[in-house]
């Protein structure tokens, strides 16, 4: 089963006109995930996908008239802060903001304002949450898992899907992947991720992806110690990245000697966290728990 | 994006931060020239955005306007950690009675600016807030109400400043605050600000970082890039819009998202190789663009092999194979690749690069190893 979304969450996609909007609003449609309406100011009445998803001009009218409760943002980065309160305002319960490149002024704008709201914002720059069986919000291809107990979590997008899809080729399934999103100013966190999936009862061990920057995997291994009673595995990239360079604009960045990859792996260690060296590791260890032998990952 | 000594200060000094006169200079004769009109003694200081030019001799007190021209002439034409100094920064020199540090930056996770302080400010902040972090005062700004005066003189009665200059501070604060919102940046930084004998407060040294995610409304400061900061190839990159850090290896790499380009390389550090480079092509990527980043890692001289490692998502696989060929089809260099495709369109893209003499891997591990045996010179 899953955390955030699920087969009867109702989705909204505010610039669903676009070229990425409309591209994966088709994918998440197919996957069957329930696409019930898009927004994009000024061509509200129109229909897309074939006429299946009505166009409004507002997130408050499209959530008057299908009942969306769930939004994946695909607006320019410029207009994103405005998209994601919007939607808020309009009373959507899970915003999944897709867009990348939002100035980290805005989000900290936007982060105040929702301490405050009912809405939990996921992301910016997040691949979605996938959950198979169940539901497709965002980008992350719906084909690379499969449906099981086995929760992730994780900052990053392309190296997620890596660990994943090699978690399909062992038979290993996922109940939900949740792509928290690389900013430094997120709206969820790994521990609010992880609290979640602690609770969930269709979740039975949770794989963490971090990378290097900030301080949010060291507060998780905090919560993890204290709290989580589900093995937690754990990759951190960038164990290799010199100190002193920034990685993309992933907030991949170390300051002041701490959010080190060899800091973050000691802590989440410390925690009781198996850490994996490389991404296709982790796949192996679990099979290794489970008592089978994964030593080739193609088979 | 990080600014100048003499661009933060510029702008300081627009949001009612006092800074000490001063002007700058690219010629030894300049610098002879400023620090006679400004009065002797001056100080020298070299406009390089990397920290410890202190340390490096990139600071020098003169006396007199002959002293300050040789020590222009010794400091200007040297490199501070490989990069060249361009201008110096000729400032009036002034008592110290106290150094402290003032600056804003944004806590990750709260999602807030901090406003962080020490009334032992100066060269050593960063030891400080190591080994005496109750030294450090800290306090969280909420965006949506800014930075309140109370603020300010709770942070001016923690760190020990004299009454007498509360009224100072409490405009430095505030225009600081001013600074860090109107131009999106990600750091404002006075260290040190100064109190002097006469009870004067100065910005002897700042630093400003601007957020690029901001630039798009920030057009007037673009200008301020310097340029010479960087290398050609990272400067071609973001044309491209793409993220490029050269590195001192000779296995190439390219690959789709800053997190699965970090796994990349870290599994060919494993493997027994050294990357050569960092680079995130992005999602989505035209052929065009990855042509574009191939011929840029290409253009290393130091490269062997070049692992290129796709996870289509939103990229799909043979949209980078026909980037591939074209940047292939325009070089005379023969470097063996090691290719991984999977996901949206790998099919398609396999088969566009199946006439090649590239290597192909079916999981990243592989892929690291083979780059890895190739680089060395193992026939894989």
């Amino acid at each position: 089963m899953s955390i955030l979304v699920d087969q009867d969450s109702r989705i909204l996609v505010q610039g669903i006109t676009g070229k990425e909007g409309l591209f994966h609003a088709q994918q998440m449609l197919t996957f069957g995930t329930k696409v019930v309406a898009g927004v994009t100011p000024g061509k509200g009445g129109e229909w897309v996908l074939d006429g299946k998803v009505p166009v409004f001009d507002s997130v408050r009218m499209g959530v008057e008239v299908t009942g969306a409760d769930t939004s994946v943002i695909f607006v320019p980065a410029k207009h994103a802060m405005d998209a994601i309160l919007e939607a808020e305002a309009a009373g959507i319960s899970v915003i999944i903001c897709i867009t990348e490149g939002i100035p980290i002024h805005d989000m900290m704008r936007v982060r105040s304002y929702l301490d405050n709201s009912q809405t939990r914002l996921i992301g910016p720059n997040s691949p979605g949450v996938l959950s198979p069986k169940q539901a497709k919000a965002g980008i992350i291809p719906g084909n690379i898992a499969i449906q099981g107990n086995i929760g992730v979590v994780s900052r990053s997008g392309t190296l997620t899907y890596e660990i994943v899809y090699a978690l399909k080729h062992l038979g290993l399934g996922i109940s939900t992947c949740v792509g928290i999103g690389g900013d430094p100013v997120i709206g969820t966190s790994f521990t609010d991720i992880l609290e979640i999936f602690e609770a969930d009862p269709f979740t039975e061990k949770v794989i963490m992806i971090g990378e290097i920057g900030g301080t949010e995997e060291e507060v998780a291994a905090e919560f993890i110690a204290s709290q989580m009673t589900k093995p937690v595995y754990a990759y951190i990239a960038g164990e290799t990245a010199p100190g002193d360079k920034r990685m993309g604009h992933a907030g991949a960045i170390i300051e002041y000697g701490i959010g080190s990859a060899s800091t973050k792996t000691e802590s989440l260690h410390d925690a009781g966290v198996i850490i994996a060296h490389h991404p296709e590791e982790i796949p192996q260890m679990i099979m290794k728990s489970l008592g089978l032998v994964g030593s080739d990952i193609d088979q | 994006m990080k600014l100048h000594e003499y661009q933060s200060k510029q702008i300081f000094s627009r949001n009612g931060i006092p800074i000490p006169q001063g002007r700058l200079a690219s010629t030894p004769i300049e610098a002879k020239q400023v620090a006679e009109e400004l009065g002797l003694p001056v100080v020298l200081k070299a406009q390089v955005l990397v920290g410890g030019r202190g340390k490096a001799g990139g600071i020098s007190l003169v006396k007199t306007p002959d002293e300050a021209e040789e020590e222009a002439s010794k400091i200007l034409g040297n490199k501070i950690k490989g990069l060249p100094i361009r201008n110096l920064l000729v400032e009036k020199a002034i008592n110290i009675r106290q150094e402290i540090y003032f600056g804003i930056t944004n806590d990750r996770l709260a999602g807030k600016p901090i406003m962080i302080a020490s009334g032992e400010g100066g060269v050593d902040i960063e030891k400080i807030a190591c080994t005496r972090p109750d030294k450090i005062i800290k306090v969280h700004i909420n965006p949506l109400l800014g930075l309140r005066d109370f603020q300010v003189r709770g942070i001016a009665t923690e760190i020990n400043l004299q009454r007498e200059n509360w009224r100072k501070f409490l405009q430095i604060g505030k225009g600081l605050w001013q600074v860090f919102c109107d131009i999106d940046a990600t750091l404002a930084e006075i260290n040190p600000l100064v109190v002097t004998n006469e009870g004067h407060l100065f910005a002897i040294d700042g630093k400003i970082t601007i957020d690029d995610n901001a630039l798009f409304r920030q057009r007037d400061l673009i200008d301020m890039r310097d340029l010479s900061a960087e290398s050609p190839e990272e400067i071609k990159a973001r044309k491209f819009d793409l993220s490029y850090i050269r590195l001192s290896g000779n296995i190439g790499c390219l690959v789709n998202g800053a997190g699965l380009a970090m796994a990349t390389m870290d599994n060919i550090k494993i493997c027994g190789g050294e990357p050569a480079n960092f680079l995130d092509i992005g999602g989505g990527a035209s052929s065009e663009k990855v042509s574009a980043a191939l011929k840029i890692i290409l253009s290393d001289p130091n490269i062997k092999t070049v692992l290129i490692n796709i996870f289509g998502g939103i990229t799909r696989c043979d949209e980078v194979a026909r980037g591939i060929l074209t940047a292939l089809g325009n070089n005379n260099r023969n470097v063996p690749m090691v290719i991984r495709l999977v996901g949206t369109n790998a099919e398609e893209g396999k088969k566009l690069l199946l006439d090649g003499n590239q290597i192909t891997a079916n999981t990243l591990f592989e892929a690291a190893q083979l780059a890895v045996q190739t680089a060395k010179g193992v026939k894989a």
